[in-house]
């Protein structure tokens, strides 16, 4: 094996495909991409598409999960809201992760009351779940998704801003970093040059295991009614039109519920082979909030 | 010569990793008589500790003796199964490590540790008085103040010494034939060592205890032991009572350990150290295994393996010993005794 | 370092309703309410006044044991959270105890056999329980055994008069909490396991003779426990957010079904009183892991004495 190619991305690749977990996990998430992104033309109805002669079907050769009270496929409804979720979830976590960026790198720079400032209330965010957070924003701002998304990028951005700052603080302390001052670099360059390569991995990860729980979150509130709102398809809201008739028509909560399993499923145990070839010094890191 | 309460024969354990079986001992041979203290002087990958190991049958799940006898009192342990040979450990042959630190479990008072080990021997008929009884009279043997008060205290609040100390009165609890010391004093300072090996050494000789002595340093067997053996890649290279191997080594290695000893040049002299290092167990060379670093060594050397031989009771394996090798010129190895 | 973290809260609650852009009242109380209620819920929670008044209020009632008062009912919300706030706690009691109880035993018994098909798949298992949310957890039990094989009750938490039938009223939901804890400590007594058993202690406990029995079940799980248990009284905060969904789901009286009724109703004051609650909660939640933790591991005590 050609030595470039064991540390590069490729070679990162290869050996996550190696492990069956890997290999489920990349399998998991490639579907979910691509169900994202193709959703109109994958699904066999439309989302919207009524049929109330068709209601509350069982699985069948045209509804291959059935249909909802509103004569609605099943399945067509979760293809489209695979968009929903990775349509909020992955924003989230990338606005999360600038957001943690920015404060973590401030914070190891600066140094001093700032830096102390900036980490207790990293600490006191992280130590609060987001969805309870959630809840008192819902509360008062009602039923929204830019509020969700909000809420949790500032949950999810702590755990960013210490892989940030834990950085900085060490590089600050690397011999180089002097030597590059003294020919005059600047701060940023510093930061671009340096900083970032070194974290990129990391937060590369974390982000891996930072969506699922953000679609956790999200199908979880809208489960409550808070989210996002019917019509939209989300997976929350399938499940919540689901539950009100659980008792008779079980299906959609069966349904909904698997795909979330396998979705968290196959985002954290990518996570975790990615973690576990590149740096298994990471071990610990979970990733939920 | 006293009986013997341990004897080792024809010795051989393997380390199996996938396919490979690799030597680590061949052809052991060693006794040790009551109140006597054998050192097991090398190199690290001798094989010390694997003979330790093997001693009390708590090999890893990859380790397999393929031949020999470890006779104790006459009863062969290789023969007996696994649950009454856990009857053995601790009871008849008991073993102290070298890192008393985190060779005592952390979250128990070393009181209800002494007691776990009397229980497990003692099955149901010692009462607690006579538990806790037995456990402070070891403390005070071992020369601990306060033995009732310790007892109640937990490994990491006592010092390295005191911590070894335990160890020792731990072994010498339940009066075992044997005790086998692998590198006790190594993580100790110099001035400790010395109070540990004249304890190890008075106990045992008052017990009459049989004692494996092992280490690394010949200088701290010099402290304790009656007799000594030398070990190379897995095998006996020399064995003999403590003086004559110090005044007369017969082997190229056992002279080349001494000649390293610091104090034993002559001061503004240099530190000798043996060139080269010792093989891999996965790449041994066939013949003698010292050849690659004997400064002596002969084609003979090179092609069998020499055998043990017994010279009045100092016993060594190499070829410019036995008369029937084919080893040329052996005056010169026999005279070569100080180097140089 | 915990009462900051209070103060933070207390803070942010009283704050909040000034963040969100528009009128307060109005916000609070929904497109339909109507002007006179506005008028009385802007005088009732200080709103016409300045922010750090509204937050010196804030604080000092709540200190006093008063947050405010329910909407519609004008009940205090105190005593609201009174009510429900044992069900709760008991269900989060019982989650953390299922957890233990199952998850410990099973992280034992792989770290017994390790790397063999037992073990591989007690690890798919661990796995998939981790990652799967507390609804769907909660929902599927629903759906298996109170529905489908009508086992045990769907609805309410039974009365505290009536220990069985309360007991029966209990099991599904504190399941639905338990199931992403028993994973989680499974994995984490395995590891500790594998990782004590070789340990030097352990090998010299093998040296004197100790069964194989005593060496697992006594020392080697002491040591492997530790980390567990320290998991487990941090798990109680994340806990209250997953009872939240569980109340909800099981229909059972709670603080988390308080929350979400008053949501729906726009019951601003229960929801700011209940969020105050839930953060304590958590907060103590940390602190006891943290004594915890030093009671069980020796070794922390003695170095904060030394």
């Amino acid at each position: 094996m050609d030595a470039r190619s064991a540390t590069g991305v490729l070679g990162v690749l290869r050996r996550v495909l190696a492990r069956p977990s890997g290999l489920f996990g990349l399998l998991v998430v490639a579907t979910l991409l691509v169900t994202a992104v193709f959703a109109p033309e994958i699904a066999p109805y439309s989302a919207g598409a009524q049929n109330i002669v068709m209601r509350l079907q069982g699985p069948s050769i045209a509804h291959l999960m059935g249909t909802d009270h509103l004569g609605r496929d099943i399945l067509s409804r979760i293809i489209i809201g695979t968009r929903v979720e990775l349509g909020l979830a992955v924003p989230a976590v990338l606005v999360a992760l600038a957001l943690g960026l920015v404060v973590g790198v401030a914070a190891g720079y600066l140094g001093g009351i700032l830096d102390d400032c900036m980490v207790v209330l990293m600490d006191a965010t992280q130590a609060f779940p987001a969805v309870i957070l959630g809840l008192a924003l819902l509360a008062l701002v009602g039923p929204s998704l830019k509020a969700l998304g909000l809420v949790i990028a500032v949950a999810f951005s702590p755990q960013y801003g210490r892989v940030a700052r834990a950085s900085v603080l060490k590089l600050r302390q690397e011999p180089f970093i002097e030597a590059e001052r003294a020919l005059g670099a600047s701060n940023k360059r510093i930061m671009f040059v340096h900083v970032i390569p070194n974290i990129i991995a990391p937060l590369f990860i974390l982000s891996a295991m930072n969506v699922p729980s953000a679609i956790a979150i999200e199908a979880g509130l809208s489960f409550l009614g808070l989210g996002v709102q019917p019509p939209t398809p989300s997976w929350g809201v399938i499940l919540n039109d689901g539950f009100n008739r659980v008792r008779e028509f079980p299906w959609p909560v069966i349904w909904v519920g698997l795909v979330l399993i396998i979705t968290t499923l196959g985002f954290t145990l990518l996570g975790e082979s990615l973690r576990d070839t590149i740096d298994p010094r990471l071990a610990g890191t979970r990733g939920g909030a | 010569m006293t009986e013997s309460v341990v004897k080792v024969r024809d010795l051989d354990l393997v380390y199996q990793s996938g396919n490979e079986a690799f030597p680590a001992l061949s052809d052991i041979e060693l006794e040790v008589g009551a109140g006597e203290v054998l050192g097991i002087v090398g190199e690290s990958g001798c094989g010390k500790s694997s003979l330790s190991s093997a001693l009390l049958r708590l090999l890893p799940p990859n380790g397999r003796i393929t031949r020999g006898h470890v006779f104790y009192k006459d009863l062969d342990l290789l023969e007996i199964p696994e649950t009454r040979m856990r009857q053995f450990r601790g009871a008849e042959l008991a073993m102290i490590f070298q890192d008393p630190l985190t060779s005592l479990n952390p979250t128990f008072t070393i009181g209800t540790q002494m007691r776990d080990v009397q229980r497990a021997h003692g099955g149901g008929s010692l009462s607690r008085a006579q538990i806790y009884r037995r456990s402070v009279e070891m403390l005070e043997q071992v020369g601990m103040p306060d033995p009732e008060d310790r007892l109640r205290s937990y490994p990491h609040e006592f010092s390295g010494g005191m911590r070894q100390r335990i160890m020792i009165a731990v072994a010498l609890m339940l009066k075992p034939g044997v005790l086998i010391a692998d590198e006790p004093t190594t993580a100790l300072d110099v001035t400790l060592q010395a109070q540990i090996l004249s304890l190890l050494r008075g106990l045992c000789k008052e017990e009459g205890t049989a004692t494996i002595f092992i280490s690394h340093d010949l200088g701290v067997v010099a402290q304790i032991c009656d007799r000594v053996m030398v070990m190379y890649a897995g095998r006996v290279v020399e064995s003999a009572d403590l003086f004559s191997l110090f005044d007369e080594p017969l082997h190229p290695y056992t002279r080349a350990l001494l000649r390293s000893i610091p104090s034993r040049n002559r001061r503004g002299s240099r530190l000798v150290s043996i060139p080269g290092r010792v093989p891999s167990l996965s790449a041994l060379p066939s013949g003698c295994k010292f050849v690659n670093r004997c400064p002596h060594a002969q084609d003979v050397c090179r092609a069998t393996e020499p055998r043990f031989l017994d010279i009045q009771g100092h016993r060594v394996r190499c070829h410019a010993y036995d008369s029937s090798s084919g080893f040329r010129d052996a005056g010169v190895v026999t005279a070569d005794r100080f180097g140089d | 370092m915990t009462l900051m973290a209070i103060l933070l809260v207390m803070f942010f609650l009283s704050v909040l309703v000034n963040i969100v852009p528009g009128d307060p009242a109005e916000i609070m109380l929904g497109p339909r309410a109507s002007t006179a209620l506005i008028k009385q819920v802007r005088q009732e929670m200080y709103l016409d006044k300045p922010v750090y008044a509204q937050v010196w209020h804030f604080f000092y009632n709540a200190v006093h044991g008063n947050l405010g008062h329910d909407f519609f009912s004008h009940q205090p919300v105190t005593a609201l959270i009174g009510d429900v706030l044992p069900h709760t706690l008991i269900l989060a009691v019982a989650a953390l105890l299922l957890s233990a109880l199952v998850g410990i035993p099973l992280g034992v018994f792989a770290a017994t056999k390790p790397n063999t098909w037992t073990d591989r798949l007690s690890a798919i298992v661990s796995i998939s329980f981790i990652t799967t949310p507390y609804y769907v957890a909660g929902l599927y039990l629903l759906l298996l055994f109170a529905l489908h094989w009508a086992l045990l009750p769907a609805i309410g938490a039974g009365s505290l008069d009536h220990p069985w039938s309360y007991l029966t009223h209990l099991i599904l939901p504190a399941s639905a909490l338990a199931i992403t804890w028993i994973g989680y400590i499974a994995r984490l007594v395995r590891a500790s396991m594998l990782e004590i058993l070789n340990a030097n202690y352990v090998r010299t406990a093998r040296a004197f003779g100790l069964s194989q029995r005593k060496i697992y079940y006594k020392y080697a799980l002491k040591n492997a426990v530790i980390p567990a248990v320290a998991v487990l009284t941090m798990a109680l905060g994340d806990l209250m957010s997953g009872a939240v969904f569980v109340e909800m789901i099981f229909s059972r009286s709670g603080l988390g079904s308080l929350i979400v009724h008053a949501i729906q109703n726009r019951n601003y004051p229960v929801v700011r009183g209940s969020i105050l609650v839930i953060a304590l909660i958590y907060i103590f939640a940390n602190l006891a892991a943290d004594l915890c933790y030093r009671w069980l591991d020796p070794r922390i005590r003695v170095e904060e004495v030394g």
